[in-house]
C-alpha cells in the first residue's frame, strides 16, 4: 500500500524522497510559493508555502513528505500569514508596479493577486538600490529584488556558471555577482542563460525585450498562479 | 429620493487618472446620481466637504496641503477608501524618495536642461513638499483599498454598488489589478 498525507484533509500519496510540495503539485495542489521551482534544489526562505504539519509549521517546499502526516495548508491563519508576507515582500523594495516591465508576468505580483492583497498595509521602506545596467543584455534593477535565490541556484546548477550569490545580513542583505568589479558585464552571464531569465519578479530583466505583449494580454492578467504554477511546474518535473 | 449617500473625492499626489477612469462608468453615471449626491470632488468644485458617506482619495501625500486635505476628508467621511497605485503605495511620485528634496528641486528649477530663469519657487501659497512621497495610510486609517493605475471603471462600479446595496465590498479576481 502507497505511502499518503493528508492535505487540507483530502488523501493524497507520496513517494519516498517527495516535499510536501512535490507531493501537492503532483496531486495538483498548489501551494503558494516564490523561492521554489521543482528543478532546482528547494531553499525555503520566502516562507510563502508555510503549512501546519501535525500541528507545527513547516515549509512545504524543503519538509519531507511522511506517511500519516497531517497537513494544512488553506486555513484562514496560514492564507492571513501568506497576505503578511507578501505584503512585507512588497514594503521591503521598490515594488511599483505600474512602472515595471514584469507586470503581468511577475510572480510576486500574482502571488498578492491570489491572495486578493489590496494594500501594503505596512509603511513602507523606499530602500535605495541600485540598478546594474552595465550587461549588453541584461539588467538588474536591486529595487526589485526579493533574495529567493532562484538566479544564483539556476546559475550554478542549471547554467555550470556561478555568476550570483547573496551578500550581507538583515536589511543589507542584497543580490551580488561574481566579477571584481562588482558589475554584471564583467561576469560571464549570457543572456541565454537560464538564471538571466528565472527571476519571479522585475529584479533581472533581458534587453530591448520590453513591452513586447502588452499590458492587459499577459499571464496573470487572466489566469491565476495556481493554474499557471500547476500547468507549467508540474510539466517541468517531468510528471 | 431624500437623503442620499454623500460622496467627496479628491486627488492628491496623483494625475487624475483615477478620476478619469471612475468617468468611465459612462452612463452608469446616471444610476449612480440617482442615489448619489457629490460634495467636495473635482467634478463640482466644492471646496471643502461636510458630512460624507464615503470619501475617495486618489494620489500620495507629496506636500503639507495633501496632509490637510487627507485629514479633514477623514474628519468628514464615514468610509475612506485608498484609489489607485498611489494612494496606496506612492505609486510613480515615489520614485523621488531616495533623491535628496534639494537634488530634486535644484534638477527641476535650478540646473535642468531648458531652465529658463532659474529660482526654486518659494511663494508663500505654495503648499511646502515633504521630504518623501507616502502612501495614505501612514497618515490617516482607511477604510478600503482599490487597487490598479488606475483602477479600471468596473472597480469603481462594482466597489460603489457593493457599499451602496449593504454588500461588504469584495473585487474579484479579473479586477485586481496593480498596472
Amino acid at each position: 500500500m502507497s505511502k499518503t498525507i493528508t492535505l487540507d484533509g483530502k488523501i493524497i500519496p507520496f513517494e519516498d524522497g517527495q516535499t510536501i510540495m512535490d507531493a501537492a503539485m503532483a496531486a495538483g495542489v498548489y501551494i503558494p510559493h516564490l523561492c521554489h521551482q521543482p528543478e532546482f534544489t528547494p531553499h525555503g526562505s520566502c516562507k510563502l508555502c508555510t503549512v501546519k504539519v501535525n500541528g507545527r509549521n513547516c515549509s512545504a517546499c524543503t519538509f519531507p513528505a511522511m506517511d500519516g502526516q497531517d497537513v494544512l495548508s488553506e486555513t484562514e491563519e496560514l492564507i492571513n500569514d501568506r497576505k503578511k508576507i507578501t505584503q512585507m515582500l512588497f514594503v521591503e523594495g521598490n515594488h511599483l508596479c505600474p512602472g515595471c516591465e514584469k507586470t503581468g508576468n511577475c510572480q510576486l505580483q500574482a502571488v498578492a493577486y491570489h491572495l486578493n492583497m489590496l494594500d501594503n498595509h505596512f509603511p513602507l521602506f523606499y530602500p535605495n538600490r541600485e540598478v546594474d545596467a552595465s550587461h549588453a543584455d541584461v539588467m538588474i534593477d536591486q529595487s526589485r529584488c526579493i533574495l529567493c535565490t532562484l538566479c544564483v541556484r539556476a546559475s550554478q546548477q542549471k547554467d555550470g556558471k556561478d555568476v550570483f550569490a547573496v551578500s550581507g545580513r538583515g536589511i543589507n542583505k542584497h543580490l551580488i555577482v561574481n566579477a571584481q568589479s562588482g558589475l554584471l558585464k564583467d561576469t560571464d552571464l549570457e543572456a541565454t542563460d537560464h538564471a538571466a531569465h528565472i527571476c519571479p519578479t522585475g529584479a533581472i530583466l533581458i534587453k530591448r525585450t520590453g513591452y513586447r505583449v502588452p499590458i492587459g494580454e499577459r499571464i496573470y492578467d487572466h489566469k491565476e498562479i495556481d493554474q499557471v504554477s500547476l500547468e507549467t511546474e508540474h510539466v517541468k518535473h517531468g510528471e | 429620493m431624500a437623503n442620499k449617500i454623500r460622496v467627496a473625492t479628491t486627488s492628491l499626489a496623483g494625475c487624475f487618472g483615477c478620476h478619469m477612469s471612475f468617468l468611465d462608468i459612462d452612463e452608469r453615471m446616471l444610476q449612480l446620481v440617482e442615489v448619489v449626491e457629490f460634495d467636495r470632488s473635482p467634478l463640482t468644485d466644492i471646496e471643502h466637504c461636510t458630512n460624507c458617506d464615503i470619501g475617495l482619495i486618489e494620489g500620495g501625500v507629496c506636500n503639507s496641503e495633501n496632509v490637510h486635505v487627507l485629514r479633514e476628508f477623514r474628519k468628514n467621511c464615514k468610509i475612506l477608501v485608498a484609489v489607485g497605485a498611489c494612494a496606496i503605495n506612492g505609486g510613480l511620485p515615489a520614485l523621488r524618495n531616495h533623491i535628496p528634496l534639494e537634488e530634486c528641486l535644484n534638477e527641476s528649477y535650478i540646473d535642468g536642461i531648458g531652465v529658463e530663469n532659474p529660482k526654486i519657487p518659494s511663494d508663500i501659497e505654495l503648499p511646502l513638499l515633504l521630504d518623501q512621497v507616502h502612501p495614505i495610510h501612514e497618515v490617516v486609517k482607511i477604510d478600503y483599498y482599490l487597487p490598479g493605475c488606475p483602477p479600471s471603471a468596473d472597480v469603481f462600479w462594482k466597489f460603489l454598488t457593493d457599499l451602496i446595496e449593504g454588500r461588504e465590498p469584495s473585487l474579484p479576481y479579473e479586477l485586481v489589478h496593480y498596472d
